[in-house]
C-alpha cells in the first residue's frame, strides 16, 4: 500500500469491503428493474421495424386496439417531441416517415398481460414502402444522405510533427473488427408511473438518471422537475446502458394510460434495442528506425455508427487519440470516420473506440518487432510513453502512467503449466473433439492504454450529500450503481472519512443532483471525489461541534442528537480542452494503462481455440478494494476474450441474424481462462485517494493478446476479430 | 384458456387462479406466486439465469409449463437458504465474501447450480466445477471469484459435515 489516507476500519479504504447489497443479491431478494410489480400495472411492449430502410405509408393500429386488454397503442403522432439522443438529438422516439434501422422501435403497446401485449403488436399493420439499406460504412461515405443531418458523425484528423517522415523498417496492414455486444445479463427494464401533478415517476435500468430524465421531459414536453427517475436494480451495464431505450415508451403509456407500465426487453428485444460497440475496418502503417524506435504512425480508421449517432462523436475521438497506442510517437497521421448507415446504432462499449485501436496497433507492433528483428516485449519497452511524454494529440502526459512498469511486470510472470489431459481442457471443449497430440500452444503479448473520464472541454462534475442524524450517516448520490461496486466504494470512503462502521447507502435518483453516467472508468473518481468531499465537509462540522480533540473517535449519536449534520458537495475534474483542427489540444484527465500476456491451446488443423491463462499488470493507481478490482480485470478479461474468439453480432442487410443467447455466444465458465494480476499502484495525483478507475484497461488489450497467442500457435495470420475457425484454419 | 391449480414450491402449496396455460413456469414464479429470485435473462434455456429444481433436478424454468409442473417438487432460490432475515447459505456466504457478486442478475442461478453441484458431488475439481455451471452465464467476473466460491462453500460443506 502506497500513500494516501491509510485506514485501520474494517470496510475502509484498501480493505477487502464486502457489497452492501451482496446478501440480498445472493437470496434472490434483491430487486432488479424487471423485478417491479405495482397495482394496477400494464405491460408495454414496442413494435420494431423488421426493415433496414422503408418509408411508412401508414400504420393501422385498429386491429390491436380491439383485442381484449389493450389499453393503448402509440405511434409518431402521439409524441409530444419525437427526437432524443444521447448527445445530440437525431433519433425518433417513434419512427414517423422512415425507419432506418432494423429494429427501430414504430408503435408501443400497453396491455394487461405481457403476452396480449405481444399479440397486439402483431397485430398493428404497417404499409412499408420498403427500400434499398444503405450498410456498408466504406460506401456511406460518398452515398446520398440517409438522414437530414447528413452520413457523417465525425471524420477527425490528427496531425503531429512532420507527416512525410519514414523510418527504414516500415510494416502496413488492415484490420477488422466485428460488432461486439454488452450482452448484460439483466435485460432492459423500467416501471412508469404517472403522478398526480400531471408528470411521471421512472424506476429503470440505467447508467445515467438525469441525462434520461433530461430526455424524457423533453420528448414527453414536461419540465425536467415533472419527471423523476429512480434507478432500478441493474443487470450489468458495459456501455448498452448509456443511451435511453424503453424509457421514453413507458413514459408517454404511462401518462396517457393514467396506469403504472411495466416493460421488460426479452433477450431479442435487447440485443435490437441497444447500440453495439462499433464494427471497424483499420489500415495501419508504422515505421522505425531499425533500432526500433518509432519514426512514424499513419492510421485510417473507418467506423460503422450505424443508423443514428449516439456517443459515435466521441467513440472517433477515442479511436483516433489513441490510435498508437501507448507508445512516443514523434510523427503521425491519423484520420478516424464514423458514419451513418442503415445497420444498427453504435455507442458505447466498454473500452470506447480504443479497443478496436489496440487490436490494430498490437499486432503492428508484433509485426514491426519481427521486421527489426527486435524481441516484442522489448520494442514495446523501448517506445514506451511515460509522463512527461506528448500523445498523438500534443498532450503532455502529467499524471502517472507507468506504461514500462506494467510491460515489465506482466512479463514476468510465471507461464501456466501444460493442460490437464481432460477433454473438457482441450479447443472447443468435449464436443469439437480435439486431438491432444495436434494442440498447440502459444504465447501473446499486448499492452493498451486509455483516458479516464470524459474528454474535450465536456465540463464534468459529480454531487454528493452525507447526512449525518442522531449518529446514523447516510450518502446520497445519484451515481448508477449496475454491479461494479460503487455502492461498497461509498461505504469504504464515509467509514475512512468519518471513522464510523456503518453507512446508508440511499437509492441513486434525481432528487439530488447528476453524478454523470457511469461509464469512461469515471465513477470511482468523479463521484468517489464527490462522496469523499461531502464527508469531509460533514466531518469539518463535527469536528468544529467536538470541544476537544478526544482522540480522533467521535461520537457521532451525541453531535449530532439535537442537529444533523447535512452537506452537498460537487466534485469536478480539472478542465479540458477541444481539439483543433490538426487535432491538437489538451483534450483529456487522465489515462491507465494494462499489459496482457495471453497463453492459448489452439488445434491449427480444427481451427478450434481455448484461452488458457492471462497474465496482466495494470495501473490502477491505488487498490481501493481489491476483490473489486479484480473483479472488474477478470470481467474486463472476459469481455476481451469474447471478442478474441466468439462475439459477433451478425449483422446481414442491416439485419441482425442472431440475436439470442443461442446465437451470439459470451464466455462460459469453460471459456473462460485463469487470470493472475499484479496490480501496479502509483497513486495518481489529484485523484481522490490517488485511484484510478480500472473498468476498461482489461477489455483493451486482452484480445490483442489473445490473437497474437493465436497466431504463435498456429501460424495464422488473424487480421480480423473474432477469429473463425477458418481464419485458422485457412 | 384460464385454468386454477397448484403448484409445490419450497415445500408448500400454492394456488394459481385463472392463469393461462401458456404461462412458462418462470413467469408463474416471478409474476403471480412471488418469487422473483429466478431472473428471466433469455426465456430460451441459455443463461440459467432462471434456474430452480424439479425433484430435485436443475432445470431452467423458462422452458418449463408452469402447468405442467403440478405434482413435482419445486425449490427455488428462497427455498434453498435459511429463513430467517438476511442469513445465508454457506454456498451465499461464499459467494458474497469472495466477490462472486457484481451485478447479481445470474447469481440466484448460479447458487442453484452450486447447491445442486455439491449435493451430487461434494468434492469437484476446477474442471467439474467449471462444467457444471457452464450453464448458467455470468457476464460481470468473469467467473475467477465465482470458482473460488464454490472451492470455499465446498470445502465449508466438507467441514460442517464432519
Amino acid at each position: 500500500m502506497t500513500a494516501g489516507t491509510e485506514t485501520r476500519i474494517p470496510g475502509g479504504i484498501g480493505q477487502r469491503a464486502i457489497r452492501p447489497d451482496g446478501v440480498a443479491k445472493v437470496r434472490g431478494e434483491f430487486s432488479f428493474a424487471g423485478d417491479l410489480w405495482a397495482e394496477g400495472m400494464l405491460w408495454g411492449q414496442a413494435l420494431r421495424s423488421p426493415h433496414p430502410s422503408a418509408r411508412i405509408r401508414a400504420i393501422d393500429i385498429a386491429p390491436a386496439l380491439a383485442i381484449n386488454g389493450v389499453h393503448a397503442v402509440l405511434t409518431a403522432d402521439d409524441v409530444p417531441v419525437n427526437r432524443y439522443g444521447l448527445e445530440h438529438r437525431d433519433q425518433p422516439v417513434l419512427a414517423g416517415d422512415f425507419v432506418r434501422y432494423a429494429g427501430e422501435p414504430v408503435a408501443v403497446i400497453a396491455a394487461e398481460h405481457p403476452d396480449t401485449a405481444r399479440r397486439a403488436a402483431a397485430a398493428v399493420v404497417v404499409d412499408y414502402d420498403v427500400l434499398d439499406p444503405l450498410v456498408d460504412a466504406e460506401a456511406a461515405l460518398d452515398a446520398p444522405r440517409i438522414h437530414p443531418d447528413g452520413n457523417f458523425f465525425r471524420d477527425l484528423v490528427i496531425r503531429r510533427g512532420d507527416v512525410d517522415a519514414r523510418g527504414q523498417i516500415v510494416v502496413e496492414g488492415t484490420y477488422e473488427i466485428g460488432m461486439q455486444d454488452q450482452a448484460f445479463m439483466g435485460p432492459e427494464a423500467g416501471l412508469a408511473t404517472p403522478t398526480s401533478d400531471g408528470g411521471v415517476d421512472l424506476v429503470v435500468s440505467t447508467q445515467w438518471l438525469h441525462n434520461d430524465r433530461d430526455q424524457i421531459a423533453e420528448c414527453l414536453g414536461l419540465a425536467p422537475e415533472l419527471v423523476h427517475l429512480t434507478l432500478g436494480g441493474v443487470g450489468g451495464a458495459f456501455g448498452a446502458r448509456e443511451d435511453v431505450s424503453l424509457h421514453i415508451h413507458a413514459c408517454l403509456l404511462a401518462t396517457r394510460t393514467g396506469r403504472p407500465v411495466k416493460i421488460v426487453y426479452s433477450r431479442a428485444e435487447s440485443f435490437l434495442g441497444h447500440v453495439h460497440r462499433h464494427p471497424a475496418q483499420i489500415w495501419m502503417r508504422h515505421s522505425a528506425r531499425p533500432d526500433g524506435e518509432l519514426v512514424s504512425f499513419d492510421a485510417r480508421i473507418l467506423l460503422d455508427g450505424g443508423a443514428y449517432r449516439s456517443s459515435s462523436y466521441h467513440v472517433t475521438a477515442n479511436a483516433a487519440c489513441f490510435a498508437a497506442g501507448p507508445y512516443r510517437v514523434p510523427n503521425a497521421h491519423v484520420r478516424a470516420i464514423a458514419v451513418r448507415t442503415n445497420n444498427p446504432p453504435c455507442g458505447a462499449m466498454r473500452g470506447f473506440g480504443v479497443v478496436q485501436s489496440c487490436f490494430a496497433h498490437e499486432a503492428q507492433m508484433d509485426r514491426l518487432a519481427d521486421a527489426c528483428g527486435i524481441d516484442r516485449v522489448e520494442l514495446r519497452l523501448r517506445n514506451a510513453l511515460a509522463p512527461g511524454d506528448e500523445l498523438l494529440t500534443g498532450q503532455r502526459i502529467g499524471g502517472v502512467l507507468p506504461v514500462a512498469d506494467v510491460i515489465r511486470a506482466c512479463a514476468a510472470m510465471p507461464l501456466p503449466a501444460p493442460a490437464p489431459d481432460d477433454v473438457l481442457a482441450r479447443p472447443g471443449g468435449s464436443g469439437r473433439t480435439a486431438t491432444a497430440s495436434d494442440v498447440r500452444r502459444g504465447i501473446g503479448f499486448a499492452v493498451g492504454f486509455k483516458n479516464l473520464m470524459y474528454a474535450e472541454g465536456y465540463m464534468d462534475g459529480s454531487v454528493a450529500r452525507c447526512r449525518i442524524d442522531a449518529g446514523v450517516v447516510t450518502v446520497y448520490c445519484a451515481a448508477a450503481e449496475v454491479g461494479q461496486g460503487f455502492v461498497t466504494l461509498v461505504q469504504q470512503i464515509a467509514r475512512t472519512v468519518l471513522g464510523v462502521d456503518d453507512v446508508i447507502v440511499a437509492p441513486a435518483d434525481t432528487t439530488i443532483g447528476s453524478a454523470g453516467s457511469t461509464s469512461a472508468s469515471r465513477q470511482t473518481m468523479m463521484s468517489g471525489g464527490a462522496v469523499e468531499k461531502a464527508c469531509r465537509a460533514a466531518r469539518a462540522v463535527l469536528d468544529a461541534r467536538t470541544a476537544s480533540d478526544e482522540g480522533g473517535k467521535l461520537d457521532l449519536a451525541a453531535l449530532t442528537a439535537h442537529e444533523p449534520v447535512d452537506v452537498t458537495e460537487e466534485y469536478h475534474h480539472r478542465l479540458t480542452h477541444p481539439l483543433d483542427a490538426d487535432g491538437q489540444g489538451d483534450a483529456h484527465v487522465s489515462f491507465a494503462c494494462a499489459a496482457h500476456r495471453a497463453v492459448v491451446d489452439v488445434d491449427p488443423e480444427l481451427g478450434l481455440v481455448r484461452v488458457v491463462h492471462l497474465a496482466t499488470a495494470q495501473d490502477v493507481g491505488r487498490v481501493l478494494n481489491p476483490l473489486q478490482v479484480t473483479g472488474q480485470i477478470e470481467g474486463g478479461i472476459a469481455q476481451g476474450v469474447g471478442l478474441a474468439v466468439m462475439e459477433e453480432l451478425i449483422v446481414q442487410g442491416g439485419r441482425v441474424r442472431n440475436a439470442s443467447f443461442t446465437d451470439y455466444l459470451i464466455p462460459t465458465a469453460l471459456d473462460a481462462p485463469t487470470v493472475e494480476a499484479v496490480l501496479i499502484e502509483e497513486p495518481e495525483p489529484g485523484a481522490p485517494f490517488g485511484a484510478k478507475g480500472v473498468g476498461e484497461p482489461p477489455t483493451i488489450s486482452s484480445t490483442p493478446a489473445i490473437v497474437a497467442a493465436i497466431r504463435d500457435a498456429s501460424g495464422a495470420v488473424c487480421r480480423r476479430v473474432p477469429v473463425r475457425p477458418r481464419d485458422i484454419t485457412a | 384458456m384460464s385454468e386454477t391449480y397448484a403448484l409445490h414450491v419450497n415445500g408448500k402449496d400454492h394456488p394459481v387462479t385463472d392463469a393461462w396455460l401458456g404461462e412458462s413456469l418462470l413467469y408463474v414464479l416471478r409474476e403471480r406466486l412471488g418469487f422473483p429470485g429466478a431472473k428471466a435473462g433469455c426465456e430460451q434455456g441459455e443463461c440459467g439465469s432462471c434456474s430452480v429444481l424439479v425433484d430435485g433436478t436443475l432445470v431452467c424454468a423458462c422452458l418449463v409449463l408452469a402447468a405442467a409442473s403440478v405434482g413435482v417438487e419445486i425449490t427455488t432460490v428462497e427455498g434453498l437458504q435459511p429463513d430467517a432475515r438476511g442469513a445465508v447459505s454457506e454456498v451465499q456466504r461464499a459467494f458474497v465474501e469472495t466477490g462472486a457478486v457484481q451485478c447479481g442478475f445470474c447469481t440466484p442461478g448460479l447458487i442453484v447450480a452450486v447447491h445442486a453441484l455439491l449435493e451430487r458431488d461434494p468434492e469437484p475439481d476446477d474442471l467439474a466445477i467449471r462444467e457444471a455451471i457452464s450453464g448458467n452465464l455470468c457476464r460481470c467476473t468473469g467467473y475467477g471469484r465465482i470458482l473460488e466460491a464454490v472451492g470455499v462453500a465446498a470445502a465449508k460443506r466438507r467441514e460442517a459435515a464432519r
